[in-house]
């Protein structure tokens, strides 16, 4: 099935800032109470959102000035613990269409790929600079350019880097990789064959 | 030059190197349960396609079920729907689901071992992140998202990005008192929760080698607290002793001649590694998470660290954990008063968890404030337990004895914190919110840590404890 090419997100920013946001924080386990995705972006960081509000304080993703954003900036291990597809989900729900952060877990990074969301890294300077021009100009532009491997704000620009394979599927659209696997099933059922848990033969 | 169990295993269920890069892998062993597949299966639906070898996927349910009472329909409309939702899917592929009227059913990553379906030199993958506790027995095993659920489903194949290896060598004996709980918590406070990101880390040393089937499988359940999403041992004589006669592995000759597979599937000795670490068990003391990550954790009688004498990038998570936790630095974490004692989950939740909680709560009585709850990792667990007379234990001393499933260590079920909560607990995640109350607290301890914390009303150090006896 065609499929989409993704080289170049452009939008407004999101700055999310704090290492090791795990995915029970971005979408609490108590939504995941459903048998589909729907409505998900709703309760985005819900608990986190509440918690600051009665504090007299606003979570990023509440905050008027970045709403209707589509690029996330965060930091180090963002999507760490549960391998709930869930959060990704959500945050592509609520609009965003890309993420640039230090680091990710590697279910949540290869979750967002299969949803079509790019998650780049960028060291901890350009993030912290990429953070403060967002804070600083809400209505600046974001562009993440997966061809040319550099995030820019204006005219500031930042190196970005993807691990090939993924940057591939983007920029090609093979990104949604069911088709792919099935395009062979003859050499998956020869695999099978030769393993002798499947085939029962041990000798 | 050898190769790693890693490597081996890759090699035996590569399919094709992908256009991108990538490897299609095959995967040996889908297990699925009821909170991540349904979307999957929409998708195969809404694709017009079926699943393509129904017979190596196993299902089961464990995140929502109440563990008080069992009967259909639940009570909670959500989660009969969920399990509902499992069963007709289940049922429209011709998948085995193990429920409740099956004796089997517990959590997926307690029953894979339980029923032998988890064996050495497999590949296996499921929609939850614990998936590597079956690394245990020699199996590369990962948690992966709905989306390749879906895929597994389809093709029983994942695109995958090649892994390192790290070599965690633990020697050693292990004081008493300190459990297979406190040696992963170390592992991973020493090398943080994301120091095993793009890495498998295989467990040995002759600590990891004394260890029962059990406890590696505690180890290996919690490798993705360390960031790491693949974690093994060897498979060795334990694991062999530990598979024969279970029901889906092999029988009679077969099982000898399987040995000389799962033996050969094994790291060579001169492997080698992308990285290696020793750990001195010896030294491990009785371990307690005092903040917001699996990597937060301090021994019992250490103090609590402080922003202050922390490396600069660490103060602001130590200050945002200390002040949710409503800890103080440099403070000692021992005779911190609990409201909740759990035993339970896919890191602690096994037959010799319970034991060891019940040793030491026996003849005592849970403290007047304390709710404690046991919930047994499977049903099997459950009867075992039952026929030791374990359940009479807990019960005695004030426990709550529930029926299988994940329970408070995510609270999807009736079981959660309320409000501040503090809760001791052998689960997995100290995360906020974990356990079901948004301002809830979690300390992460072994089964017999949290035993002691119930009877005592607080955290303590169980070396003291049982010496008081």
């Amino acid at each position: 099935m065609a499929i989409e090419k993704i080289q170049r997100i452009e939008g407004r920013g999101l700055p999310l800032p704090g290492d090791n946001i795990d995915t029970d924080r971005i979408i609490p386990a108590r939504f995941l109470r459903s048998i589909t995705f729907e409505g998900l972006e709703n309760h985005l960081f819900e608990d986190d959102r509440q918690q600051l509000a009665a504090a007299g304080s606003t979570h990023p993703v509440a905050e008027k000035k970045y709403a209707g954003a589509t690029v996330l900036l965060v930091n180090a291990n963002f999507g760490c613990g549960s391998s709930r597809e869930h959060a990704p989900q959500a945050i592509r729900r609520y609009g965003i269409r890309a993420v640039v952060g230090e680091s990710y877990s590697e279910i949540f990074f290869g979750n967002s790929v299969a949803l079509g969301m790019p998650c780049v890294t960028a060291d901890h300077a350009s993030l912290a600079a990429l953070m403060q021009l967002v804070e600083e100009d809400p209505a600046v532009q974001l562009v993440v350019d997966l061809e040319g491997m550099r995030a820019s704000a204006g005219e500031k620009h930042f190196k970005i880097a993807l691990p090939s394979a993924a940057r591939e599927s983007f920029l090609e659209g093979t990104w949604d990789a069911t088709g792919l696997l099935l395009d062979r099933f003859e050499e998956v059922e020869a695999v099978a064959r030769r393993l002798p848990y499947v085939s029962g033969t041990w000798s | 030059m050898g190769s790693t169990l890693l490597e081996k295993v890759w090699d035996a269920h590569t399919v094709r190197k992908l256009p991108n890069g990538q490897t299609q892998l095959f995967i040996g062993l889908h297990l699925i349960h009821e909170v991540t597949t349904p979307q999957a299966f929409d998708m195969l639906r809404a694709r017009g396609w079926h699943v393509r070898l129904p017979e190596r996927t196993i299902a089961t349910v464990d995140h929502i079920v109440p563990t008080r009472d069992q009967r259909r329909p639940f009570l909670d409309v959500m989660a009969e729907d969920m399990f509902s939702a499992l069963e007709r899917n289940c049922r429209d592929e011709g998948i085995r689901l193990f429920d409740m009227s099956t004796g089997s059913q517990g959590i997926v990553h307690v029953i894979g071992p339980e029923m032998g379906l988890t064996q050495p030199g497999m590949t296996i993958a499921c929609g939850d992140s614990h998936t590597s506790t079956h690394g245990a027995l020699g199996a590369v095993a990962f948690g992966i998202g709905t989306s390749q659920v879906r895929d597994v489903l389809a093709s029983q194949c994942l695109a995958m990005e090649p892994m390192r290896v790290r070599r965690i060598m633990v020697r050693g004996r292990l004081a008493r008192g300190v459990y297979a709980k406190d040696v992963i918590l170390e592992i991973i406070r020493r090398l943080g929760v994301k120091g095993g990101v793009g890495y498998a880390y295989e467990y040995a040393g002759d600590t990891v080698e004394r260890l029962s089937m059990d406890e590696r499988m505690t180890i290996c359940n919690m490798s993705i607290e360390g960031g790491a999403r693949v974690g093994y041992v060897n498979p060795d004589q334990v694991t062999f002793d530990y598979l024969r006669g279970r029901r889906f592995a092999p029988q009679g000759d077969d099982f000898e001649q399987a040995c000389r597979w799962w033996r050969s599937m094994a790291s060579d000795a001169n492997a080698s590694y992308d990285d290696q670490v020793d750990i001195d068990a010896t030294s491990i003391r009785p371990t307690v998470t005092w903040g917001i990550n699996p990597g937060q954790s301090v021994y019992v009688d250490e103090p609590l660290p402080s922003p202050s004498n922390a490396a600069q990038p660490d103060r602001a998570g130590i200050d945002e954990a200390l002040s949710f936790m409503g800890l103080t630095a440099g403070s000692r974490i021992r005779g911190t008063r609990i409201d909740v004692a759990f035993v339970g989950s896919c890191t602690n939740g096994r037959l010799s968890d319970l034991r060891e909680a019940a040793k030491v709560i026996r003849g005592r009585h849970v403290a007047p404030h304390v709710r404690a709850l046991v919930v047994p990792g499977s049903q099997p667990v459950r009867l075992a337990a039952e026929r030791e007379g374990l359940d009479r234990i807990f019960i005695d001393a004030g426990f709550d004895w529930r029926g299988a499933g994940c329970s408070m260590c995510l609270a999807m079920n009736p079981d959660k914190l309320e409000g501040r909560e503090i809760c001791a607990s052998s689960s997995n995640r100290n995360f906020k919110g974990r356990q079901g109350s948004p301002t809830g607290r979690t300390l992460l301890m072994s089964p017999a840590m949290v035993a002691a914390a119930a009877v005592a009303g607080e955290v303590v150090d169980i070396r003291e404890f049982v010496n008081g006896d």
